[in-house]
């Protein structure tokens, strides 16, 4: 027993030495993930800023001018071109130089201003560019709050009475909805993942390349030995960065954490530990280090897209829901969203660690198995 | 004599350093030397001498760092790609696209050394019967043994003929049969098409076949000149001492003490000996260890001039001293193999083989790429389990204890196969803890290793910075750091130069000695010469088990009265097919 924890020591070790110590490896694990927070941190976002639109206005009368004035004073709105004729709204929408198209009507004016305008209602048209589908719904939805904020004040001036239901909202969790409280956490989980897997991916595919592979399975070292001397790096080294990302989300992001730390941890380690399973699965199938790159990034992008990261699974269709089961990323998300903004705890957690822990054991097992049969 | 015409090769003061990690290796250093039109003309030296920076500078391939080098009369560096036109270059890994068929290998070249269409046909039919290769022009290439390969590459560099063939170690990792029809396909080509020839290579015995050798070492020239010629220098220096009663390696080590003894290695039956004067020592003859001796002159080798010449550069090597206890050579067999298969799908590529190997013995495992010697060699090791048999080592069953039989066994490999990036010491200490060594132990292992193979001074250094030599003792530290009972040895010699060979098997005798028991695959038929017995493999079976001298007797015809391990070899092959 104490010359296998010896063993294993030793392998952790070296296994840290050379993964320090060669400036390639060095950098990779500390450079991408700083500039991956930064990039989501700051670039990733929903909320649009500058949405550049066109004004077509036939109208021309003066309740026609207090409208544009509403879109010209919103900060989100960022006006591009003024158009005169009809035909000049399809270049500008074409060439992407506007994302929308306000086009009020001839006789807008004449119909506010008629008495039995709620009859006639003036008609308002909205052209949007619908290729990115969810930055047009998002730009419709500001549209619509100025054109509401618009009516309110028009009826609230003519003394007429106000619409009989009236939308009020406040948001739970996020009060301001700031996407960045629903990125960042997300982060955590993504750049430990892609740490962890690719430093055990890579550990076994570069002995193997170098020939050094040999060397080590003629030393009395046990497979088991050698698989947990594997694993660890990749774990350790994935708690490392986790806990530093969660830091900066914390301390630099202002994210707020609510919920139990313990709970965030026990999350942590056994999605790791899914994620170190899945490493050594690919490390024990690679024969080089570009197989192993290759079947870490098979992996990786999926687990990420799946996981409800950026897309809710609630909006994938029932197979590929399904299929997020299997993705360790997908609880571990959850977990750091519900710790993060919601303040849960164990108790609420149990169901999302579970099925991880089950994951890790299933690609072990699977990767030991591997390891023992595959050394031809 | 071809020296009467112009050089068609010359060489001057040529200079050429790499940068490598922290050091700076000059890998060429002021070498100037000729080369006369028709002939084969060998450059000689182990890895790292420069031979390949030699070969990239002739054909325009790297700028000198000085000095000049001028091919048919034009400047390679400057004019390089009219050199290249009339220049044929094999690297050491040739090019050749292993999903291609050799035919479409043979296009390819043909296509890009722009070959006409209509004089295609001849060319290939000439050179497919050159090589021996028409039956299998429709092979896939990467489906091709060692030696069909490098014929394949060969006939690929000559679509169009060259004036100058520049080939870069051809006979690497080639079996001795192929080898042979390698350089017939040679002589050939100088004698018939009148083709100038400069060829790289690590084998010193290769160098005899060469018209005219350039010797380097470590990026200098130490000579050069016809191989005849200088090995004739060594004529009367050269002996075979055989003494039956005694065992071959304490009289091999008991020679080699001897001041007056430049080189004495295990040959055979016998010791051979190369002494620092003519005739033989007058204090050897009287030594009392030699009463029952005989020395009889031998005809000197090329090897004996490298040696010889190298010698005189090299500090004392380190001569380690003969253990006393020799047990017994027939004591208990350490390594039992019965009927042991191993297959790929279909392929057997060991096809039951059974022996045995004894405590203190050397045992060796010869055979051509594809033989089934590594993959017995791997099963050995527990590297790789067999599909039916039996296998035991140090008692231990393999099926079912790998494990605990490991930790009796050392192994190094031929690629030196410790971490490039951490230290000398790191290493060290990785590989102790390894093989479960803790405590006071470990701390006096460790201290012995780097006494014993001199690492001190490289302590801090990267394993992967170290120079061949110190690789080399660095793989045997670390696989001897545990005291092993079986030594694994898997090409441990390829590529290092003569002394540190020599410096290895003086090591490895002293391990036979006190016990260890050495087993060995080797290709160089040189090497089988140290083993006390070996087996010679063909196609996953055993040929020939004995020892080297019952192996080469048996070799015996009126044509070769004395056959060589190769000629054995050639002939044990060639029957068996």
């Amino acid at each position: 027993m104490r010359s296998m924890l010896t063993r294993v020591l030793a392998l952790l070790l070296k296994e840290f030495l050379a993964l320090f110590k060669d400036p390639k490896s060095r950098s990779v694990l500390i450079g991408p993930p700083l500039i991956q927070l930064i990039v989501f941190g700051y670039a990733a976002t929903f909320e649009l800023k500058n949405i550049p639109y066109a004004i077509y206005n036939e109208d021309r009368g003066a309740i026609s001018r207090r409208l544009e004035a509403a879109f010209a004073g919103a900060p989100s709105f960022h006006r591009v071109a003024t158009i005169s004729a009809a035909g000049e709204i399809t270049p500008l929408i074409d060439s992407r130089e506007a994302l929308l198209v306000i086009h009020i009507g001839q006789r807008f004016s004449d119909r506010l201003l008629s008495s039995d305008y709620a009859a006639v209602q003036s008609p308002l048209q909205v052209l949007i560019d619908g290729r990115n589908s969810n930055t047009a719904m998002l730009a419709m939805n500001y549209v619509r709050s100025i054109v509401d904020d618009f009516n309110r004040e028009w009826m609230t001036e003519r003394g007429l009475p106000s619409l009989p239901a009236r939308l009020e909202s406040r948001a739970w969790f996020n009060p301001n909805l700031e996407s960045r409280w629903f990125f960042v956490p997300g982060i955590i989980g993504m750049l430990a993942l892609i740490a962890t897997i690719l430093v055990t991916a890579m550990t076994v595919a570069r002995e193997r390349e170098e020939g050094t592979f040999d060397q080590l399975l003629v030393t009395p070292l046990r497979p088991g030995e050698i698989l947990l001397g594997k694993a660890l790096p990749g774990f350790l080294i994935g708690l490392a960065q986790g806990t530093v990302i969660l830091l900066i989300t914390v301390l630099w992001f202002g994210v707020p954490l609510r919920g139990s730390v313990p709970a965030l941890y026990c999350g942590l380690a056994l999605f790791l530990l899914s994620g170190v399973g899945a490493g050594l699965l690919i490390s024990s199938l690679a024969v080089t280090q570009q197989q192993a790159l290759l079947g870490a990034f098979l992996f990786m992008v999926p687990a990420i897209i799946l996981s409800g990261f950026a897309t809710p699974i609630a909006n994938m269709p029932p197979f590929v829901q399904a299929v997020t089961y299997l993705d360790p990323l997908r609880y571990f998300m959850t977990i750091l969203r519900k710790v993060f903004l919601e303040g849960a705890g164990f108790d609420v957690l149990a169901s999302q660690l579970w099925p991880m822990a089950a994951i890790g054991a299933a690609t072990l097992a699977l990767a030991g198995w591997l390891f023992r049969h595959r050394m031809n | 004599m071809p020296s009467d015409l112009a050089p068609i090769l010359v060489a001057d003061r040529l200079a050429k350093a790499f940068v490598a990690g922290q050091q700076r290796i000059r890998a060429l250093d002021a070498v100037s030397f000729a080369v006369a039109p028709g002939s084969i003309t060998g450059l000689i030296g182990p890895d790292g001498a420069g031979k390949t920076t030699l070969m990239r500078l002739t054909a325009g391939l790297l700028v000198p760092d000085a000095g000049t080098i001028h091919v048919f009369g034009l400047d390679a560096t400057r004019d390089a790609l009219t050199v290249q036109a009339s220049l044929g270059y094999m690297p050491q890994r040739f090019g050749l696209y292993e999903d291609l068929t050799a035919q479409e290998n043979l296009d390819l070249y043909a296509d890009l050394q722009g070959v006409p269409k209509g004089e295609r046909a001849n060319r290939y039919a000439e050179l497919m019967h050159m090589t021996g290769l028409q039956p299998f022009v429709n092979r896939l290439a990467g489906r091709m043994s060692g030696g069909m390969k490098q014929k394949l590459g060969l006939a690929c560099t000559l679509v169009r003929p060259p004036r100058l063939l520049l080939l870069d170690e051809p006979t690497v990792g080639v079996d001795p049969v192929s080898r042979r029809e390698l350089w017939e396909i040679l002589d050939h080509l100088v004698t018939g098409a009148g083709m100038s020839v400069l060829l790289s290579t690590a084998y010193l015995d290769e160098a005899e076949r060469c018209q005219d050798v350039v010797l380097l070492h470590e990026g200098r020239l130490l000579d050069r000149g016809d191989p005849g010629e200088m090995s004739a220098r060594l004529t009367g220096r050269t002996w075979a001492v055989a003494a039956p009663e005694r065992c071959r390696r304490r009289l091999q080590m008991t020679l080699a003490r001897i001041p007056g003894v430049i080189d004495a290695i295990v040959h055979g039956d016998a010791v051979r000996v190369v002494t620092a004067m003519e005739g033989f020592p007058p204090a050897l003859a009287t030594l009392p260890e030699m009463a029952d001796s005989e020395a009889t002159p031998v005809p000197p080798r090329f090897e004996d001039i490298f040696v010889d010449m190298l010698s005189r550069h090299a500090t004392a090597a380190h001569v380690p001293a003969i253990p006393h206890d020799t047990p017994a050579h027939d004591g208990a067999p350490v390594i039992r193999v019965a009927d042991l298969v191993r297959k790929f799908g279909d392929f057997r590529a060991v096809d039951g083989i059974s022996f045995d190997v004894r405590r203190g013995e050397i045992f060796g495992l010869l055979g051509a790429n594809g033989a089934g010697k590594s993959t017995t060699f791997r099963m050995l090791c527990g590297l790789l389990p067999a599909s039916s048999g039996h296998l035991e080592v140090a008692g231990h069953d393999l099926r079912h204890s790998a494990a605990t039989a490991r930790e009796r066994i050392g192994y190094m490999s031929q690629k030196f196969s410790q971490y490039a990036n951490l230290s000398v010491r790191q290493n060290l200490d990785f590989f102790a803890s390894a093989y479960g060594l803790a405590g006071a132990e470990r701390t006096q292992r460790i201290a012995w290793a780097e006494e014993e193979f001199d690492l001190g001074r490289y302590h801090d250094h990267l394993a992967g910075d170290l120079p061949l030599g110190y690789k080399q003792r660095l793989a045997m530290a670390c696989a001897l750091m545990h005291g092993p009972d079986i030594l694994f040895l898997d090409e441990p010699t390829s590529g290092v130069d003569p002394l540190a060979r020599r410096e290895f098997w003086q090591r490895i005798n002293t391990l036979a000695l006190s016990g260890v028991t050495v087993l060995v695959t080797t290709h160089f038929m040189e090497e089988a010469e140290y083993c006390d017995r070996l087996v010679i493999m063909a196609s996953g079976r055993i040929l020939s088990l004995g020892e080297p001298a019952t192996i080469k007797a048996a070799a015996r015809s009126p044509e070769q009265p004395h056959p060589s391990m190769e000629d054995a070899f050639i002939k044990l092959v060639e029957d068996a097919a």
